[in-house]
């Protein structure tokens, strides 16, 4: 069984304890990476590249049946013992930095099963956003051998469009009366989508929704993605989105290939990014963040404009 | 200073038992949050399996459980033994119910941490539970 993980093994020995299945390192590792700090980074390039676990993306606005449908889908693939891993992410609060991560409630059908690893994350509002953590966490329960692994977050946002990139597939879920959700969403949710799912199709409201949606994805040149009516609570219309899901793994080889790259991209920039802005704010002993602080007050007093306040800021760069 | 020391508290809370509602433990997550914890939350009935099995998963400093079923004395050390066992005992467990006192000062001796009548102020469990994640932090790190 488990045995207990010394308490700081090496960057090296974590890595390899991690592959070989030791859950408690697993659990450490994501605290490590969602921590997005030295001994994350030393974990990750210990770690090396990993496998190519179907990365799964779950959005859709509050209440449509997320995590009720993440569990029935788990459920799925469990069927056929694969080991799957799932990431939830709820919003971190910007004012106390605290967050109530709700999402296991639905799925405690898995409580108890070694096959399933589940992890709550909260966004922490960290920079350069969401994705960042969730590419390493994601990392990490691959290394360890789940796949699929699904990522869960609130499609109110940015945040969406940020896990698209994260993940292989991107299935978004509705519900009915989420129809004004569709209304707002011209730019967002639709356009990310390779699946659609209608889920709680047992309400009133399922089939116009379909109606609407297919008539706002045939209006697209792009490829229209399926549309699957669901009943999460009850496995209704599982079967279905698990083929789908899985035929997307297998066959879409090409199109994946893209998305990988892109994601890498998007990953490498985040990273350096971050790493500028870092270095930026925190050079010279904090005068930098000193300075920042006195243009603050000349912009907000009217004596300096923001675009000179940036300037003079950036003037030590050759920007 | 660590980063990992700075990093939000995570703590697991749930009510466990086979008892009806769980209003107060909904309460006391909600103020948890608001205290900037990251609170995973995992609902009713929680067996202590599935409660360490949670916790275990989350990587959390605390666990917070409310009971009122009368089972205190097998329901924490229960989760008290899970925990040793996962080699995962730096993990505060704290919670609770209506426990009289010679029950929480039993379950003291066996490793549990404060255990809050109804109607403690919720600042109280706010500020214990900084102050021991802090402590065990510390220890972990060492
Ligand atoms: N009638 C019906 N109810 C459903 C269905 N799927 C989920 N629900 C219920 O909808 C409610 C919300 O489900 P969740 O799975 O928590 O929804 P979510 O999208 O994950 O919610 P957030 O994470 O809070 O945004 C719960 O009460 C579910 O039981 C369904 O197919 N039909
Ligand atoms: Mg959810």
């Amino acid at each position: 069984m488990d045995s207990p993980s010394p308490k700081q093994p090496s960057p090296e020995q974590h890595a390899a304890a991690i592959r070989a299945g030791d859950r408690r390192a697993l659990a450490r590792g994501l605290t490590l990476v969602e921590n997005e700090g030295a001994d994350g980074a030393a974990l990750l390039a210990a770690l090396g590249s990993v496998g190519s676990a179907h990365r799964v993306g779950i959005t859709g606005p509050p209440g449509a049946g997320k995590s009720t449908l993440v569990s029935a889908l788990v459920a799925a693939w469990r069927a056929d013992s694969r080991d799957v891993g799932v990431l939830a992410v709820d919003p971190s609060s910007p004012f106390t930095g605290g967050a109530l991560l709700g999402d296991r409630i639905r799925m405690l059908a898995h409580a108890d099963d070694e096959g399933v690893f589940i992890r709550s994350l909260a966004s922490r509002g960290a920079f350069g956003g969401l994705a960042a953590g969730v590419y390493d966490a994601a990392d990490l329960l691959d290394a360890a051998g789940f796949d699929p692994v699904l990522i869960e977050t609130v499609g109110v946002g940015q945040a969406e469009i940020e896990i698209s990139r994260a993940a292989d597939t991107t299935i978004v879920v509705l519900a009915p009366g989420s129809g004004d959700v569709v209304q707002g969403m011209k730019a967002g949710l639709l356009e990310i989508a390779d699946v659609l799912v209608v889920n709680q199709s047992d309400r009133e409201g399922a089939d116009a929704l379909v109606a609407a949606l297919q008539s706002a994805v045939e209006l697209r040149d792009a490829v229209a993605p399926p549309i699957v009516k669901t009943v999460a609570t009850r496995g209704e219309g599982l079967a279905e989105l698990r083929a789908l899901v899985d035929g997307r793994a297998a066959a879409a080889a090409g199109e994946l290939t893209a998305r990988r790259l892109a994601r890498a991209r998007a990953r490498i920039r985040a990273a350096v990014d971050r790493r500028r802005a870092d270095a930026f704010w925190n050079a010279a002993d904090g005068a930098q963040a000193q300075a920042l602080s006195e243009a603050a007050r000349g912009v907000a007093d009217g004596s300096t404009s923001a675009a000179e306040a940036v300037a003079r800021l950036l003037g030590g760069e050759s920007a | 200073m660590n980063a990992l020391d700075q990093r939000p508290i995570r703590i697991l809370v749930a009510k466990a038992g086979l008892d009806g509602h769980d209003r107060g433990a909904k309460v006391v997550a909600a103020a948890l949050r608001d205290a900037g914890f990251e609170v995973i939350y995992t609902g009713l009935r929680q067996t202590p399996e599935m409660i360490v099995a949670a916790a275990l998963q989350e990587d959390v400093d605390a666990i917070g459980l409310s009971l009122h079923s009368g089972a205190h004395m097998t329901l924490f050390p229960r989760v008290l033994d899970l925990l040793k066992a996962a080699g995962a005992d730096q993990v505060l467990l704290t919670g609770g119910g209506i426990i009289p006192d010679a029950d929480m000062a039993k379950l003291g001796e066996m490793g549990v941490g404060r255990l809050f009548g109804p109607g403690t102020p919720l600042s109280d469990l706010v500020a214990y539970i900084r102050t021991e994640v802090a402590a065990r932090r510390e220890v972990g790190s060492a």
